[in-house]
């Protein structure tokens, strides 16, 4: 395996998806090419950065407009809220 | 497997259809601000974000007596949503409605973009995470993705989709899911390790076109 072929494996290896045998070749190029194990890294840390993130906070103002709305649409299409 | 609440979710839409509100309010209460999150992402402008989960909770409604519950409820009110973003950032540019799978993919088949600036983090992501200018810098990286991996990536590394889910969600291939996915995630790598990565610590991956 070549760091390109590497590259194109590596979703699958961060998700845990990988086959067996591939992981195998994955983990073999991994363990003897420093910069591989950086652009590993890099993703993992990209990934977790974004999973953990905090979320886009809804305002309440917006809320009570959403549910004000949806309540109107409710009572038309399917009879008293 | 399946995801955790989805059978919950079942039972408080078989109540909703039958025209308890109280039952689809709380479908809303646990999904609102998700939604929310996932089209910020998408659209990256929060008004238009309003405007895109207002029109999905409505067109749940206008549609919930005729959703057959073939995919799980938050699968189909994501599909909505993203759907409503997709053609909001379209109109916004003044480009017709087009399917999401009809993009152009051309890069998508040229193979994973190769890392340019390959370099350790100075920091973890808990620390950085606390860092005030980390959420602008994540933004922006996040805007300068395609619409079509952005919306991937949200879905399956923010949301927490699967990638069966994430297909479905969009309506696109599962390959066509890991490819874009892959994409997004090394070119939100290649901009952060520009923004977080220690030049000192520089390294050159072996190039696919060199010897
Ligand atoms: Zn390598």
């Amino acid at each position: 395996m070549k760091c390109e072929d590497l590259l194109k494996a590596l979703g699958d290896y961060v998700d845990g998806g990988l086959e067996p045998g591939i992981c195998e070749a994955f983990e073999s190029h991994l363990a003897g090419c420093q910069p591989c194990q950086v652009v590993v890294d890099n993703v993992r840390r990209t990934i977790a950065l974004f999973r953990d993130g905090k979320p886009y906070e809804m305002p309440d103002a917006f809320r009570d407009r959403l549910h004000a709305a949806v309540r109107a649409k409710w009572k038309e299409r399917m009879g008293p809220a | 497997m399946t995801p955790p609440g989805v059978d919950e979710d079942a039972a408080l839409v078989r109540q909703a259809k039958a025209g308890d509100y109280a039952a689809f309010e709380a479908l809303m209460a646990k999904y609102e601000r998700r939604m929310y999150g996932l089209t910020v992402g998408i659209l990256q402008q929060r008004e238009d974000a309003e405007d895109a989960v207002q029109r999905t909770f409505l067109s749940v409604v206008e549609h919930l007596k005729g959703f057959r519950e073939e995919a799980a409820f938050r699968t189909w009110l994501t599909r909505i949503a993203t759907n409503h973003a997709l053609e909001i950032l379209r109109k916004r540019r003044g480009l017709p409605t087009v399917p999401f799978e009809e993009s152009p993919s051309a890069d998508d088949e040229a193979g994973p973009p190769f890392p340019e600036f390959v370099a350790g983090w100075r920091e973890n992501p808990e620390r950085l995470a606390t860092r005030a200018e980390t959420a602008a810098l994540m933004d922006k990286a996040l805007a300068e993705l395609d619409e079509k991996h952005r919306a991937v990536f949200l879905l399956r590394d923010v949301q927490g989709f699967s990638v069966a889910e994430t297909s479905s969600a969009l309506g696109i291939t599962e390959g066509n899911v890991k490819v874009r996915l892959l994409r997004a995630r090394l070119k939100l790598r290649e901009r952060l390790t520009r923004d977080f990565g220690d030049p000192a610590t520089r390294v050159d991956l072996g190039h696919p076109h060199g010897p």
